[in-house]
């Protein structure tokens, strides 16, 4: 569990078991609000190569990966949405929309007890696959998706 | 021509259970209202699959973090602090209705009829009333752009929120039995009849009889207790459009411009009364707090 | 200096259940103006980090599609009553903000 690595130690010749451990979030490790931001992922204009972006090259379907959002969303500009992971030694989750301009929409690091479960609020362009990726501390990559449709009009309630 | 004679003739029709007593609408009817008359005509189901899925969301947003809170801390603040010409707090000049200071229940028992002003005031007149009578604070000022644009929010939504919010999980209870509110009722009951406008709509028109929907949202009947709450539950609320705090002040004057009439005075006793109507007509429900709108 | 934030936390049997709303616009970069037809530059938070107890907990990275006014919520085991939790963000503007709360 590395996220507080400092972005030097990255750089250091490490190799296979060592490198693994030492790059092992989905964000760089980096200082605290002293982060990279991760421009080439957050800037890629489709999913797959956000998803490469991050370092999620290859991934896998996983039943133990829950994305709860609705069918359908009253307002595209607010979609909640939950991403739970059951898989044990899970250390991040990605979230992207498929069909933004910018499909990554967040990445979270956790650490010191965090659960691998967030909550948060999305803004869809369209009717699209939202996709959750996590991460496993052994570097292993998993997915689980689900379409969300995103309606139009009505008046203010 | 023809075919918007037809859609008028079907337009009419769609409403017409509403209007019942009145005659049959005339007026050329906009492009919109073609979508929304269709489902209209035929009975529609008490809760459709999307709406109890916007419900659903909906309340988990509340639970888990609504934005409103966010204007709720504001007004809190402001709420309590000294300000205005008169370097005086809300808290210790302004009795909105239970006593000077009182916010706890005070949303849920208005409007109501305060003698200090001789008039009925729903609670953001009585806020915006406080303050130009308590903090000296100018009328013109305060209404001048009464409602939230872009990132611009009025003091007086953030307050309204703040006293709305301390009144969560209590019933409405507007006080009827004073002869002053009844009578005040009385006219919102009036004003929710009246027709006119280029479409000949009135408030009724659609929100006056059960059944009625347009696009994919529900019109609560505000005749009965049960549409009156789904009109006045969750305001004032949070709209996911705009991402902006409103009140139901501004609500009323939306559904003024929505029948395509003059928008009503800021704070009038217009807007009072359709508000008494509606939030009377909800007594005994309890109120949610302020909400998110679409 | 950003507007405050709203942090609530509260022991939820062995987690503490971490509530946050922030308070910033959230522009895409997407949206014209309607008045003046220029596109709005994108303001967003672009990171922020949870800490309970002193110990960061959560370290987030966003982009343009986290909506305005954002919420977030996290679960964190280990929390017990009375810890404090930081939050702190930082926007692609350099604005930044921190706000605390005590779990309760």
């Amino acid at each position: 569990m590395n996220i507080l690595r400092r972005t030097v130690l990255k750089g250091a010749s490490a190799s296979g078991v060592l490198a693994a451990a030492l790059t092992a979030g989905l964000l760089k490790p980096t200082q605290v609000l002293a982060m990279e931001w991760n421009k080439a992922a957050f800037e890629a204009k489709d999913t797959p190569a956000a998803m490469k972006a991050v370092g999620a090259a290859s991934t896998a379907e996983s039943k133990d990966l829950k994305l709860n959002a609705p069918d359908i969303a009253e307002n595209g500009a607010v979609v909640p949405v939950d991403v739970t992971s059951n898989i044990p030694n899970t250390i991040s989750i990605a979230v992207f929309i498929d069909k933004n301009p910018y499909p990554l929409s967040a990445a979270f690091n956790f650490a010191n007890g965090a659960m691998a479960d967030v909550a948060l609020r999305l803004k869809m362009g369209q009717t699209s696959i939202v996709r959750a990726v996590a991460k496993t501390s052994d570097g292993k990559y998993f997915t689980a998706s689900k379409e969300v449709k995103v309606t139009a009009g009505g008046c203010g309630g | 021509m023809r075919q918007a004679l037809v859609a008028a003739a079907a337009f009419a029709l769609a409403i017409s259970p509403a209007i019942a007593q009145d005659k049959p609408a005339a007026a050329a009817k906009p492009a919109a209202s073609k979508k929304a008359a269709k489902p209209s005509a035929a009975p529609v189901e008490e809760k459709d699959a999307a709406t109890l899925e916007f419900e659903k969301f909906r309340a988990k947003m509340i639970e888990e973090g609504n934005p409103a809170e966010l204007f709720e801390a504001q007004g809190e603040e402001m709420w309590k602090t000294k300000r205005g010409p008169n370097n005086v707090s809300l808290a210790e000049s302004c009795d909105l209705g239970l006593g000077v200071g009182v916010v706890k229940g005070a949303y849920v028992q208005m409007p109501r009829y305060f003698a200090d002003a001789g008039k009925v005031m729903d609670a953001e007149r009585r806020i915006v009333w406080c303050m130009v009578e308590k903090q000296g604070f100018k009328e013109a000022d305060l209404h001048a752009k009464p409602f939230a644009s872009g990132t611009y929010t009025p003091e007086q939504t953030s307050l309204v929120t703040y006293v709305a919010a301390n009144s969560k999980d209590m019933k409405f209870a507007v006080p009827m039995k004073d002869p002053h509110v009844k009578d005040v009722y009385e006219v919102g009951k009036e004003v929710v009849k009246h027709r006119a406008g280029p479409y000949d709509f009135s408030c009724n028109t659609c929100h006056g009889a059960d059944g009625k929907r347009i696009r994919m949202q529900q019109l609560p009947n505000i005749s009965t207790q049960k549409g009156a709450a789904m009109a006045v539950l969750g305001w004032p609320g949070y709209r996911m459009t705009g991402n902006v705090m409103l009140t139901h002040q501004w609500r009323m004057g939306d559904c003024f411009r929505q029948q395509r009439f003059p928008e009503p005075k800021y704070a009038s006793d217009t807007v009072t009364a359709l508000l008494t109507y509606m939030t009377a007509n909800a007594n005994g429900v309890t109120y949610t707090g302020p909400g998110i709108k679409r | 200096m950003g507007s405050p934030m709203k942090v609530r936390a509260q022991m939820k049997g062995d987690f503490a259940d971490i509530k946050i709303l922030m308070s910033h616009p959230m522009e895409t970069g997407q949206r014209k103006d309607p008045k003046t037809n220029q596109t709005i530059p994108a303001v967003f938070i672009q990171q922020f980090t949870v800490e309970v107890g002193g110990k960061v907990v959560v370290q987030s990275e966003t982009g343009t599609s986290i909506s305005t006014n954002p919420v977030f919520g996290f679960k964190v085991k280990g929390a017990k009553a009375g810890d404090k939790v930081v939050v702190k963000w930082q926007d692609n503007k350099g604005d930044s903000r921190t706000d605390e709360a005590t779990v309760a």
